[in-house]
């Protein structure tokens, strides 16, 4: 069982190693070992003749073990175990060693200590390889069946590409209609086409594809199981209304005497209590909210007992009256769905912050709104017809001024990082409102314009020369009110001079942040999520569009803000990746997961409280603990909490551990 | 009477009078009695950003030390300082050796005869000092409500910066809005609150201040206020003497006089006497626009 001809090879990585460590004193003294055939080197030992190398070593010497030295196992373990496999040996048998990202790198300025240390690490992980098991991959099957959840452009290009491919698609909306932030745009840059045109086509598909499932008004309540084979409760949020009676009309929303906020309009507008989303819905149907609703409000507190009414009063009901179809019927309709997917994508986007959190910058004045809400003022389909007018008095704004990195790049105030798309799109708006209204001034205050994409910097340079938009490099400090204007207080740094200026409307490009509720998902899917809500992906370069949890990817800006074009790439890449797992009729699994030795376990169930995965089940016949192989992700939780170490993650075993820890914790 | 460490720092013992008396005058009103740190030494006026600041730090330290000793006779770790600037540089101080506890150990090295510095001091703006005993409970307290005054809360920087030190939200503060509430006067939004008054230019270019001066106080006026209440001496001084300038540099400039909020509350709990107000200080009287009240 224990490994005798052991073979090493040890990656140069160009100079990313071998520039700090001495790898020919590391084979050296590798070599000298008993149990190693052959301890050699090469300058990339990923490349073809570097596998090569380790295929043709593994033939020549008859190797039963392989150590890779070179960079993190998250990137080329798979490569050299896939290589090992060519030759003929079993790829458990063969474990890398990080010399690289744990010793090159940090130690750049200690090259001899960095070269001891990695004969440490190497020596280390041929200890744990001589106890590693050969082992055949677990297989399991696959439900042919997709679930998106986020019925923005990325969903919906995610799901139609699904769809298209054959794979029965479930979408997931949680507002009552899609098109998420894209439908609510004024026009998108640089080409200017209106989102109600391009995007309308791909929502009907959405609505009419025969592959296609659509919740909207939903959201996702639970999710169990695991790759190929996921369960989910889907909520579908009470409408009181009939949708297979409602035709859309749009009757009830004429009549309806109580009033909200638009969220559709970001508050730029007011809805009634029940209403359609918008004109061109998909669904086209109508919801009533229920803490507006004049009659839900009077039930509510009939069954609270607040209110004791005489018989058969009849409260508001106006819609009631002229609703044709006999679709409002009151009830509360809410119910749990449930459905089973192989493969989920998650594209629940991203919204902005909202103005109120910056007080210094006017956020609290109804004139100074987020880039979001102006694009309402801007589209032709908003409140306003897509002339821009003042939410304070209807006036039509003579002067604005644009604000970029707002809460962006200022982790004081905000968020650390560039939120990508303000740049374009207040270039947008400026424009649009230059054209929308010819003697109006546009006045952007930026500290950099980045224009990064096709198309992008001529459309900047448009805006300046032919819609005579003004640009200053500064940032602002301050906007307060002075009688009907508003004064903005800003520092010019090309001139060094300090500004003030008196304009009718203001505009915050406010920091992009990961949509509300994603940190809750993200805990029902058991996918990991960054400081600030955006989701993680696997490997930012190499595999942005997969999650650690198999089976589940990411589409658009759910991982982070970007616009429509990488959007719309990135969900038909999502798709694509989903397709590629439930084409196969079975699905391999990693086989390094926790297994039981039922000779020792007392079923205390310690490990079963601890699993994350809901993994283990303590049989009540035997008394002992039992793994769902299918479930388990080999994280070693349980093994950690077993107090007997009856449970132990295959070629992770204690003993191994100690072995590592050995050899690392000796002193030269 | 309670019992409680004061640091007045050098200005409250010239200049600035009228802040020390009203200060102290006023927390005797809610049974305090401020009682004034012995041997303390200049909080240093603006703090050293260079690097290698241990050197810099040693004074403050030095006057936290003496409070440690002082604490243990007073029963309460709280030491108040009503100046901005002394507050600012205490706090900052306290917070800069708690973070580095390597610097204590080098300024050690630098002093004789005091203690261990425990880090037990708690440093209070005198504005804190009344929003812990209470807003609140501070009606009780007013005589003469500053009914139909109009004060625009002057903030200036050093309550409010560094973040670490600030006493309320840096970019929109309302710890002195709330006091001046309670006190029963109005108070007006006035946006240049946090503003920076041109500070130590005062010295060697006047005309820069001239310039802040003639800002703060039109926009005061522009938003309806009769004064402007500050907590900071430099404050004070720049906008009160500095109205000169703005006044011989924009002929239709208006006056506007500027107070401590400490002798507001000295007003509003009746204690108006010159020796606790003492007017003369003014360069713009604000007897004529507090008249009612007094």
């Amino acid at each position: 069982m224990v490994m005798k001809r052991i073979g090493v090879f040890i990656c140069h990585c160009g100079r990313n190693i071998a520039g700090t460590v001495d790898v020919k004193k590391v084979a050296e003294e590798i070599g000298k070992r008993e149990d190693v055939a052959i301890a050699t080197t090469y300058v990339f030992m990923c490349s073809e003749p570097g596998q090569k190398l380790i295929e043709d070593s593994i033939k020549k010497y008859d190797l039963d073990g392989v150590v890779v030295a070179n960079c993190s196992p998250t990137l080329h373990e798979r490569t050299m175990r896939n290589a090992a496999a060519r030759a003929g040996l079993n790829p458990y048998r063969v474990e890398i060693a990080n010399i690289r990202e744990q010793c090159s790198w940090p130690h750049e300025n200690e090259p001899e200590k960095a070269t001891d240390k990695a004969i440490r690490i190497i020596n280390a992980t041929i200890e744990k390889l001589k106890a590693n098991a050969s082992l055949e991959p677990i297989e399991v099957p696959v439900i042919r069946r997709a679930l998106v959840i986020g019925g923005g452009v990325a969903g919906i290009q995610a799901a139609l590409d699904l769809a298209d491919s054959g794979i029965e698609t479930i979408l997931v909306e949680r507002e009552p209609s899609i098109g998420g932030n894209m439908f609510r745009l004024s026009e998108t840059f640089p080409t200017l086409d209106c989102p109600q045109c391009i995007l309308t086509p791909k929502m009907n598909d959405v609505a009419n594809h025969p592959n296609i499932k659509l919740y909207t008004y939903s959201e996702i309540e639970d999710v169990s199981g695991y790759m190929g084979n996921f369960k989910v409760k889907i909520k579908k949020k009470a409408t009181y209304v009939d949708w297979d009676k409602c035709t859309g009309c749009g009757e009830c929303m004429k009549v309806c005497p109580a009033y909200a906020l638009s969220e559709y309009d970001f508050g730029m507008a007011k809805r009634k209590a029940i209403y359609i989303q918008n004109e061109q819905a998909v669904p086209l149907k109508a919801v009533i909210d229920e803490n507006k609703c004049i009659k839900l409000q009077f039930d509510k507190k009939v069954r609270e007992g607040k209110i004791k009414p005489k018989k058969h009063v009849r409260i508001c009901e106006k819609c009631v009256d002229v609703c044709d179809a006999q679709a409002i019927h009151f009830k509360n309709n809410e119910e749990i769905i449930e459905e089973e997917v192989g493969a989920i994508i998650v594209a629940t986007g991203f919204e902005v912050m909202p103005a109120e959190k910056f007080p210094e910058l006017g956020g609290h004045y109804p004139d100074v709104v987020t880039a979001l809400q102006f694009e309402r003022l801007l589209a032709p389909s908003g409140p306003t017809n897509g002339i821009p007018r003042r939410p304070s008095d209807g006036k039509i704004p003579k002067r604005i001024a644009f604000i970029h990195c707002v809460g962006s790049r200022d982790p004081e105030h905000g968020v650390p990082y560039c939120s990508r798309i303000c740049c374009m799109y207040l270039i947008k708006q400026a424009t649009l409102y230059r054209h929308a209204v010819p003697d109006g001034e546009a006045y952007a205050f930026y500290i950099d314009i980045r224009s990064n994409g096709k198309g992008y910097e001529e459309f900047y340079e448009r805006s300046k020369e032919e819609y005579g938009v003004v640009y200053i490099r500064g940032k602002v400090g301050k906007v307060y009110k002075v009688g009907d204007k508003y004064r903005v207080q800003a520092v010019d740094t090309l001139t060094g001079r300090v500004i003030e200026m008196d304009v009718d409307m203001v505009v915050l490009a406010t920091a992009a942040v990961a949509s509300k509720g994603i940190k809750e998902l993200a805990k029902k899917l058991r996918i990991p999520y960054d400081e600030w809500g955006w989701l993680k992906e696997v490997h930012l370069k190499l595999r942005p569009l997969e999650t650690p949890v198999a089976g589940i990817f990411i589409a658009g800006t759910a991982q982070f803000i970007k616009d429509i074009t990488d959007t719309v790439s990135e969900a038909s890449g999502a798709a694509a990746k989903a397709m590629a797992m439930l084409s196969k009729p079975k699905l391999e699994k990693e086989p390094l997961l926790a297994k039981v030795d039922p000779e020792i376990c007392a079923g205390c169930g310690r490990c079963k409280e601890v699993c994350p995965y809901g993994a283990i089940d303590i049989d009540p016949r035997r008394h002992v603990a039992v793994v769902n192989e299918a479930l388990c992700e080999g994280c070693g939780a349980c093994s950690a909490n077993c107090p007997t170490t009856a449970i132990q993650v295959v070629n992770f075993k204690k003993p191994q551990i100690i072995n590592m820890v050995d050899v690392l914790a000796e002193v030269f | 009477m309670k019992k409680i460490m004061f640091y007045p720092g050098c200005t409250l013992k010239g200049v600035a009078k009228n802040l020390e008396d009203s200060t102290i005058e006023s927390a005797r009103v809610l049974g305090y009695e401020l009682m004034e740190l012995p041997n303390w030494t200049c909080c240093g006026a603006v703090y050293g950003l260079a690097q290698d600041s241990v050197k810099f730090t040693i004074a403050n330290v030095r006057n936290l030390i003496r409070a440690q000793e002082y604490s243990k006779e007073i029963g309460d770790n709280r030491l108040i300082a009503v100046c901005s600037m002394c507050y600012n540089n205490l706090k900052r101080a306290h917070i800069d050796v708690m973070k580095n506890r390597d610097k204590l150990k080098t300024l050690k090295l630098f002093m004789d005869e005091e203690s261990e510095y425990e880090g037990h001091i708690n440093v209070q703006h005198y504005l804190q000092f009344l929003k812990e005993f209470g807003f609140e409970k501070i009606k009780n307290y007013v005589k003469k409500p500053l009914k139909g005054l109009k004060v625009a809360p002057y903030y200036g920087c050093l309550l409010l910066r560094p973040r670490e030190v600030a006493i309320d939200d840096v970019e929109d503060p309302h710890i002195l809005e709330n006091l001046l509430r309670v006190l029963g006067a109005e108070v007006v939004d006035y946006p240049l609150k946090n503003e920076c008054c041109g500070s130590y230019h005062t010295v060697d270019k006047k005309e820069i201040v001239g310039e802040r001066t003639y800002k703060l106080v039109s926009v005061a006026h522009d938003v309806g206020a009769d004064v402007i209440a500050t907590s900071c001496p430099l404050c004070f001084f720049n906008l009160d003497r500095r109205q000169e300038i703005a006044k011989a540099k924009h002929p239709r400039f208006e006056n506007m006089p500027i107070v401590y909020f400490t002798q507001l509350m000295a007003i509003a709990f009746g204690k108006n006497s010159d020796d606790v107000l003492h007017f003369d200080r003014h360069y713009i009287s604000p007897k004529e626009v507090l008249a009612p009240w007094l």
